[in-house]
Formats: C-alpha cells, sequence, structure tokens
C-alpha cells in the first residue's frame, strides 16, 4: 500500500517519517519514528494511555489518523525531560510511587503536563476530572492524584 | 484507505460526488472505533479539519456560526458562547474525556446518528439548523431532521454539515442540559434531557421547548411538557405535567444501562429539573444579549 510522507515536529526535532494513511498516529510513532512511550491500551479513545499533544493539545493518539499531522507539532513523554532532567511530574510520579506496573504512567504524564500548562494551581477534583479519559488499573488514583497536586507545587516555585 | 484533506467546502464535495466509498469525518472518535470493530471499510477518508468554515466559531446580531468539526472544547472554552448558551456548552463539554474533547465535534456527535448524543437535545432546544454541502450547493435544514434513526442521518452520501447555525439568546430566556449516568464522567448518557425557556415579563412562561435523548431511536420534542410550560409558572403541578409528559413519550431500550422503567422515571426527573435550571437561567437574563 502507498505510504504518505509526514514531516512533523516531534518533542522538539523536525522528524520526516513514512506511514500508510489509514495508519494511526500511535502506530506511526511508535513503529516508524522508534517512540514506544505512548502505549495502546483499547484503541478506541477510552483508555489515555496513547495520549500525547498535538499542537498544545491532549488527545488520544490511537484515534489520530498519521497523515492529519503534516506539519503539526507533537510532544510525547520522551519529550518531557530536559536535557536528562526528569520533569517535575516524572520525578513526583517516581518519588511518590504512582505507577505500579507503568502502561497507563506516559498517557497519565501527558494529560497531567495539558492541565498544569492551563491550571497551575488545580483542585482535587480538577485534577481528577482531567484526567478521567486515563485508565489505570492498578494503583486506585490517589497516589497519582497528589503526584500531579506535589508537581504543580513545585512547578509554582513553593 | 487513502487519507485526502480538502481545503474548501467545493473541494470536499466534488471529491465525496466521485468516491462512492468515502467516509468524511472530524476527530475521527467515533469513525475509528467503528473502522476498528469492521462496522465500515471506506476507501477514501475524507478530514474536513482542513476546511476554514469548520473550524471556527463566529457570532453577528442575529446567530451564532460554529463551524461542525470544531472541537467541542472550543465551544466551552469560549467565555461569550457559554455564556450565552451553558446549556448547549455544557452538553459539549459532557462528551468524553479532555483528550475528546480536543477532537469531538457538534457535527459528528450530530451524524455519527447515536441516540445517546448529548449535544443533540441542547442544539434542538435552541433550535439549532445545519447548513449542509452537497454537489449542488447548500441547503439549511434543522438539527431535529437530520438524525432518522439509529446511526442514520437523512444526509445523502455525497453531503456533509459545514457548520450550525444558532440564534441569539433573547432576553428572559435561557437553556439547560442534564445527563444521567451511573458514575461520574465518561460514560454514555442513560437518559438526556434539554430544556429552553423564554419567560414573559410578568415571569410566566412564554416559550418553551423540551427535548429528550437516549430514551427513542433519535431524540425526541415533548409537546405536552412545552404546551404545560407556556403560560404557566414552574409550581407543582406543572412540573408534574412536564415530567409525567417526559415519561410518556419515551420509547427506551433496555440495556445494561438502564431498564425500560427506570429511563422513562429518570428522564420526567431531569426535564423538571432542566426546565428549572433554565428558568433560573432565563430570569438573570433580563438585559441584552
Amino acid at each position: 500500500m502507498a505510504r504518505t510522507h509526514i514531516t512533523a515536529v516531534v518533542n522538539g526535532d523536525e522528524t520526516e517519517f513514512l506511514a500508510e494513511d489509514g495508519t494511526s498516529l500511535l502506530n506511526a510513532l511508535r513503529d516508524e519514528v522508534g517512540l514506544t512511550g505512548a502505549k495502546e491500551g483499547c484503541g478506541t479513545g477510552d483508555c489515555g494511555a496513547c495520549s500525547v499533544m498535538i499542537d498544545e493539545k491532549v488527545t488520544t493518539s490511537c484515534l489520530v489518523f498519521a497523515p492529519e499531522v503534516e506539519g503539526a507539532t507533537i510532544l510525547t513523554v520522551e519529550g518531557l525531560a530536559d536535557s536528562g532532567e526528569l520533569h517535575p511530574l516524572q520525578q513526583c510520579f517516581l518519588e511518590g510511587a504512582a505507577l505500579q506496573c507503568g502502561i497507563c504512567t506516559p498517557g497519565f504524564l501527558i494529560a497531567a503536563k495539558a492541565l498544569l500548562d492551563k491550571n497551575p494551581d488545580p483542585t482535587e477534583t480538577e485534577i481528577r476530572y482531567a484526567l478521567a479519559g486515563n485508565l489505570c488499573r492498578c494503583t486506585g488514583y490517589d497516589k497519582i492524584v497528589r503526584a500531579v497536586q506535589e508537581a504543580a507545587r513545585e512547578m509554582r516555585g513553593q | 484507505m487513502k487519507y485526502i484533506a480538502p481545503s474548501s467546502v467545493e473541494e470536499a464535495t466534488s471529491l465525496l460526488s466521485t468516491s462512492p466509498s468515502a467516509q468524511v469525518f472530524a476527530g475521527a472518535t467515533d469513525v475509528v472505533p467503528q473502522l476498528r470493530a469492521g462496522r465500515s471499510a471506506p476507501e477514501v477518508l475524507v478530514d474536513l479539519k482542513k476546511i476554514e468554515e469548520l473550524v471556527s466559531m463566529a457570532k453577528d446580531d442575529d446567530k451564532w456560526t460554529v463551524g461542525a468539526a470544531t472541537p467541542t472544547a472550543n465551544l466551552t472554552e469560549d467565555e461569550a458562547f457559554s455564556g450565552e448558551f451553558p446549556g448547549l456548552s455544557e452538553a459539549a463539554g459532557l462528551i468524553g474525556s479532555d483528550q475528546i474533547q480536543n477532537r469531538s465535534s457538534l457535527g459528528g456527535n450530530l451524524c455519527n446518528g447515536s441516540p445517546a448524543a448529548d449535544s443533540v437535545p441542547a442544539m434542538v432546544v435552541n433550535g439549532a439548523r445545519a447548513v449542509i454541502a452537497g454537489p449542488n450547493g447548500t441547503r439549511v435544514l434543522d438539527v431535529a431532521e437530520v438524525v432518522t434513526g439509529p446511526g442514520q442521518t437523512s444526509l445523502e452520501a455525497d453531503e456533509f454539515i459545514v457548520e450550525f447555525e444558532i440564534d441569539r439568546m433573547p432576553a428572559r430566556s435561557g437553556d439547560a442540559y442534564l445527563r444521567m449516568i451511573p458514575r461520574t464522567e465518561m460514560d454514555i448518557a442513560v437518559v438526556g434531557a434539554g430544556a429552553r425557556v423564554t419567560l414573559a415579563e410578568d415571569g410566566s412562561i412564554e416559550e418553551a421547548v423540551v427535548a429528550l435523548g437516549a430514551v427513542a431511536p433519535t431524540v425526541v420534542r415533548v409537546p405536552d411538557a412545552e404546551a404545560a410550560l407556556v403560560g404557566n409558572t414552574a409550581d407543582d403541578e406543572t412540573l408534574s405535567a412536564v415530567a409525567e409528559a417526559a415519561s410518556g413519550v419515551c420509547n427506551p431500550i433496555d440495556d445494561k444501562r438502564g431498564t425500560v422503567a427506570y429511563r422513562k422515571q429518570v428522564a420526567g426527573v431531569l426535564a423538571k429539573r432542566a426546565v428549572l435550571i433554565a428558568i433560573e437561567r432565563a430570569e438573570q437574563r433580563n438585559g441584552s444579549k
């Protein structure tokens, strides 16, 4: 099948890759770009494990056709750390044990970043609603919510 | 499958006229799960989001114009729109997660044809009209006339919705939408109820529209509830009539999310509550647009 040539800025780098037209962005990122952070949980937009940001908006990459991102700017979990230093969200997830099996974690980190970009001081309720599209079958969510609260505090310099 | 992103309405309609097996999409939040489930296998995927009119919001003195592929997140984030149509804005904001909100659209929610589509009762009570493009130009159809049954619309294969027109909210008017789901987020409506009222100078109800979702093959209006409200205030007797009428028009399915009896009961309760919220909002909108 014919493959389309796609150019996008992925985690700050101009990136070129080939993908079949009906391929999801998730599969293109994993199989063509080699970024396996985003995970496929459900493939139908319900679980959030494949969350990435496209032009600063969080979305589930399993519902995006790869050619849609021509010219777009994409952030995956691999782009969160800065020069080897973990993002405060990543550090707080680690320190707060906000993960167990880890499959959902890249999606949670991206969704949490999208929340904090818009709302640096969210309430617990706002955090829980913002993360409603991310399913975790291990942690029971409490540690995740607390890690996001802690990261938000750090990022506000408190 | 071939992906094409036309940049104009004309380009899209001519593409659809010449491609018998084309699927238009906006956020693809319903299209992708259907493809994955093997329920459709189009040869051409037509992405409508690169057409400027389809992703835009504008208002003039008479109406709002909302592009059919505009992400529903834009409707909730636009303070002028959500202030004027809180019910429609909240209904659109109930569709899925933040991730879905950045992709889902009024056009997709309507054309997917789900009886439980949250934005549809809210569009219907506000008298929204769909501007539909086809090979012979555009036509305008009430949103209430678009869906003909579960997954079925009155659109031809070479037609798609360009935008929605919603007349500006008059003074002393308000809208509301409530949905019942067994959890707080991320579920499909068991019952949805939309209401819109306009109050007379003396505070009585001058105009009322009530519409229900998820209780029949399509969204349904509740004419007996509307008739009970007009000329009255929301006293107990009137509200009982609203609830009874709402339960009465239901023709729901029995499934794991709700039995027929439960859906009928809840439809009455939600219709009543939605009317009360719409009235409260109408009382606060005494001033200009």
